[in-house]
């Protein structure tokens, strides 16, 4: 072990963990735009309406990451018609939005899959009780189902956010130098795997502690209704936003 | 003579593997580690068996130690650190004997001599000049000569790193990058192929007589004595000229 060779490793390393954490939240942005939608359908009892989110969410949760990522980057730039489209090219020709295209697609299939079982498990009473106030089916949707659900899919959405930033290590396939490309061209200089990686490794866990806390910070502040109320006098209603108040 | 030396390669493999693969006896075979994604000179065909140049010179080597020798598929980037973790004993895989390279492991003499040359499209004119190339951007395999020499020699450049050769090409035919430099004889492979049409060497190698090797681990040198002299063997009874001419009709030795 060369802890020398670590720290001199680690300028580079964070510059690859910069392109790592665009290519997170850049795809994840996106990905979870595009998965509301596909949840919502793929949770309707139609199946007509099911059946096309079905397909997505299964070939992209059927299919490994790696094969989806050279399918977008190698595959697509064998047709000419891609190459020659002076719109699909100047962004394909980018290892970058290769990437961030794919892994919104790939992240998109299982956060909308995370929602789907969140919004079937959102308690009927509260429905019905939208319902009941005559709330249209839109807009029980809107301020009822995907409120609730989204609260109810927090942590597995957690979950899902850690396996991308791990997934996002592929990226190094395709030329980009982010964290593990990175690590993976030094190491191709000082043939010191063990301390190269093990540095980006560390980083990877410091990124992951960071998402960890965050989320659960944010899971806190969103179910400050499901909480007990504190003992002491008035403070709750203070935390508690408007409209969430504990049913009895 | 043989039987002494025998011996005392049989120690020293047994020492050597001792810690990763346990049980060692003379009998072991030679493990070669090889990437198995460079033709013409190591590769894989249909049902997965390596075979190619580095292939063919490997087993008249052993042949010529009277070894029995098993092959390890590895990627490229990973084939040194895999050496000295003990996955196999020697890479035969078109390695360049370079300076850093000897800080971490051991050469035999050259078993050929490469050039680097630089490949694009027949219709651009490619001025390889450090000044002419600045701004373009080059393919390389992560891990070369070949990348190295570009980013010491072409501060202009940008340079996109590759897991294998293979990728470089397809992203030269894609239009992604400008050039791909990478041993000339490999280039020479690739020209021949159907997806090379339409793509030619650009002006002289910029880089000559870059040696060959086979890697072993540091302090192995019975192994590498032993690799030494089948090579010499191989060279002088026209072994090598009869693999060399299999694919390439001009000597690189």
């Amino acid at each position: 072990m060369n802890v020398d060779v670590m720290i001199g490793a680690l300028p580079k390393l964070l510059e690859g963990a910069w392109l790592t954490l665009q290519l997170l939240f850049i795809s994840g942005f996106f990905g979870l735009l595009l998965a509301v939608p596909l949840a919502i359908a793929r949770a309707s009892p139609h199946a007509a309406i099911k059946a096309l989110p079905y397909a997505y969410i299964f070939f992209f949760r059927g299919t490994p990451l790696l094969v989806q990522l050279f399918l977008v980057y190698y595959g697509l730039s064998q047709f000419a018609v891609v190459r020659e489209s002076p719109i699909l090219w100047p962004i394909l020709r980018e290892p970058y939005w290769c990437a961030i295209i794919t892994f919104a697609l790939h992240t998109a299939a299982y956060i909308a899959e995370i929602l789907r079982g969140a919004i079937q498990a959102v308690p009927p009473g509260e429905i019905e009780a939208a319902r009941a106030l005559g709330m249209r089916r839109s807009t029980t949707m809107g301020r009822i189902i995907l409120p609730r659900a989204a609260r109810i899919a927090l942590p597995a959405y957690g979950n899902e956010l850690i396996l991308m930033l791990k997934g996002s290590a592929l990226a190094s396939t395709i030329t980009l130098l982010d964290l593990t490309g990175m690590a993976r061209t030094i190491i191709a200089r000082n043939y010191m795997p063990l301390e190269t990686f093990l540095m980006a490794g560390l980083i990877y866990m410091a990124i992951t502690f960071v998402l960890v806390r965050g989320l659960r910070f944010i899971e806190h502040r969103v179910n400050a209704h499901m909480r007990p109320r504190p003992t002491g006098p008035a403070k709750a209603t203070e935390e508690a936003p408007a409209g969430l108040m504990p049913p009895s | 003579m043989t039987g002494l030396r025998t011996t005392a390669l049989a120690l020293t493999v047994a020492v050597a593997t001792a810690v990763s693969a346990g049980s060692a006896f003379a009998a072991d075979p030679l493990r070669i580690g090889t990437e198995g994604a460079y033709p013409p000179f190591n590769m894989v065909d249909e049902n997965g068996n390596l075979h190619g140049f580095d292939i063919d010179i490997a087993n008249a080597l052993c042949a010529e130690m009277e070894r029995e020798c098993t092959f390890v598929k590895q990627d490229w980037d990973g084939i040194i650190p895999g050496l000295l973790a003990g996955k196999y004993d020697a890479i035969v895989a078109s390695m360049s004997i370079t300076e850093e390279r000897k800080q971490a492991v051991d050469f035999t003499d050259k078993y050929w001599t490469n050039k680097l040359q630089f490949i694009a499209p027949e219709e651009v004119d490619l001025d390889i000049s450090p000044e002419g190339m600045a701004g373009m951007t080059v393919g390389a395999q992560r891990a070369t000569i070949s990348a190295q020499w570009v980013e010491e020699n072409m501060p202009d450049v940008e340079i996109k790193l590759y897991d294998t050769q293979e990728n470089a090409y397809l992203d030269l035919e894609a239009g992604r990058i400008d050039a791909v430099i990478a041993d000339m004889l490999v280039n020479y492979e690739w020209l021949q192929s159907e997806a090379g049409a339409g793509f030619e060497f650009k002006g002289e190698p910029v880089f000559e007589n870059d040696l060959i090797g086979i890697a072993v681990r540091k302090g192995e040198d019975a192994l590498r004595e032993d690799l030494n002299a089948a090579l010499t063997a191989i060279v002088e009874d026209g072994t090598y000229a009869e693999i060399n001419a299999k694919y390439f009709p001009f000597s690189i030795y």
